[in-house]
């Protein structure tokens, strides 16, 4: 069905998408939590950055990207000093993009979860003994967790669709941020590539639809949990 | 005494004061909707602070404006029995009453046989009946060790026949476990039932 060639291009997109999400999810629930329990000065602005890539153009995004993470920007050359490497035409670059571009769907999906959970249900628990500690561990992240579930599954089918800021930021590299948008692109420059083009939208078209599928299931999960009280 | 309440605070425009102390048994707070007798249980469970005044349960301080004293709600040892249940939806009946129980010296067996909730162990909270779930809220309460019991409006929005049976189970609770009440509620019936002491907002 696929070709060695078009296997490693959905192999790279699935490793560039799970890579992106592993690295959103801890920054996206400390910034959902903020944003949904926290009032602070600045939570508007806050809430403000952390959706620019929703509607920024994607290759302004890619581009700042570039110049932080450039051989001459604070974070390049942070890492090339300490670590002696670059994310540049890495695959590891596509997915800081592709976790860049996602981060607004999954700290949305997840502040909507955290907000379901009913306070009370918190106050029920600490009257019974429990600290903010166990409170947390025990009622709060369990009642949220099918919505952050479904975040980072959203967030995932994003990151593999991503295209503007990666080509931006790490181009075009077969086999290191040839993505499969990106590899669809190139299909489509090259003559008598039609063929692989249709093929690499149906997996895009399946994967993306499993995504929804399983998101959707999950967010229902997380609402017959929550109306019992 | 088993409670001496006295405190203030504001809320929006007015304010909510009360000022009583009282012996062992139950005292029952009683007065219409809208003058504040659940947020005179909050401020004794430490979930709403005071401005003004003390809360002492059983002989200890438990909030002190004076004297800067405020102990968090998870160390005030004071079951509270929620107007609705709150029980946890992600956990069965049996790990809703298990989760209060890291305490001890809870009597297990006594408290679901008082309460009749031996057969609901497996269920899910969603599936128990209101007068179910309110049983359970209470057994829950009752199995964290409580120094005192908070109840609030315990048996509202319930038909008669459950009613009944809770007003069985709290004097079964007030006359066996010797646990001091709070209860607040509007009906005088059930509080000439349930009192030791009355106090009238």
């Amino acid at each position: 069905m696929l070709s060695a060639e078009e296997w490693g291009i959905v192999r790279l997109s699935l490793l560039v998408g799970g890579t992106a999400m592993l690295v959103t999810l801890p920054i996206a629930f400390v910034l959902a939590w903020a944003l949904a329990r926290w009032r602070f000065p600045g939570r508007v602005l806050l809430d403000g950055i952390v959706h620019l890539p929703l509607v920024v153009p994607p290759v302004v995004t890619g581009w700042v990207l570039l110049l932080a993470f450039g051989p001459e920007g604070p974070v390049g050359r942070w890492l090339a000093e300490w670590f002696g490497v670059s994310v540049l035409f890495r695959w590891t670059g596509a997915a800081i993009a592709a976790a860049v571009m996602a981060l607004p769907l999954v700290v949305r999906a997840i502040r909507l979860s955290i907000e379901a959970v009913d306070p009370r249900l918190e106050q029920a628990a600490r009257t019974l003994g429990a600290g903010r500690i166990r409170v947390f561990a025990t009622i709060t992240l369990p009642l949220c967790a099918p919505g952050v579930l479904a975040g980072l599954v959203l967030g995932f089918a994003r990151s593999i669709g991503e295209f503007g800021a990666t080509i931006t930021f790490v181009s075009n590299v077969p086999g290191e941020t040839a993505t499969l948008p990106l590899a669809i692109y190139s299909a489509l420059q090259r003559p008598g590539g039609e063929e692989m083009v249709w093929r690499l939208a149906s997996v895009s078209v399946v994967l993306s639809l499993v995504a929804l599928v399983a998101s959707e299931w999950l967010a229902r999960r997380m609402g017959r949990g929550l109306h019992v009280l | 005494m088993s409670f001496d309440v006295d405190v203030t605070v504001r809320r929006g425009e007015g304010q909510i004061a009360a000022c009583f102390a009282t012996g062992p048994g139950a005292t029952v707070l009683f007065g219409p909707s809208g003058v504040g007798k659940t947020t005179i249980l909050q401020m004794v469970a430490g979930l709403v602070r005071p401005d003004t005044g003390h809360v002492r349960v059983a002989g200890e301080t438990l909030f002190d404006a004076a004297a800067r004293i405020d102990i968090r709600p998870e160390h005030r040892r004071i079951g509270y029995v929620f107007q609705e249940p709150r029980l946890f939806p992600h956990r069965r009946v049996a790990a809703n009453l298990r989760y209060g129980m890291g305490r001890g010296g809870s009597d297990w067996d006594g408290v679901i046989a008082m309460l009749g909730i031996g057969h609901l162990l497996d269920r899910w909270p969603r599936s128990l009946s209101g007068g179910e779930a309110r049983r359970v809220a209470i057994g829950r309460a009752l199995l964290s060790n409580p120094r005192v019991l908070l109840l609030d409006e315990p048996l509202s929005s319930l038909d008669r026949a459950r009613r009944g049976d809770i007003l069985n189970a709290l004097e079964a609770v007030r006359d066996r476990s010797g646990i001091p009440i709070l209860m607040v509620t509007h009906d005088p019936e059930e509080a000439e039932r349930i009192a030791t002491a009355i106090v009238r907002l």
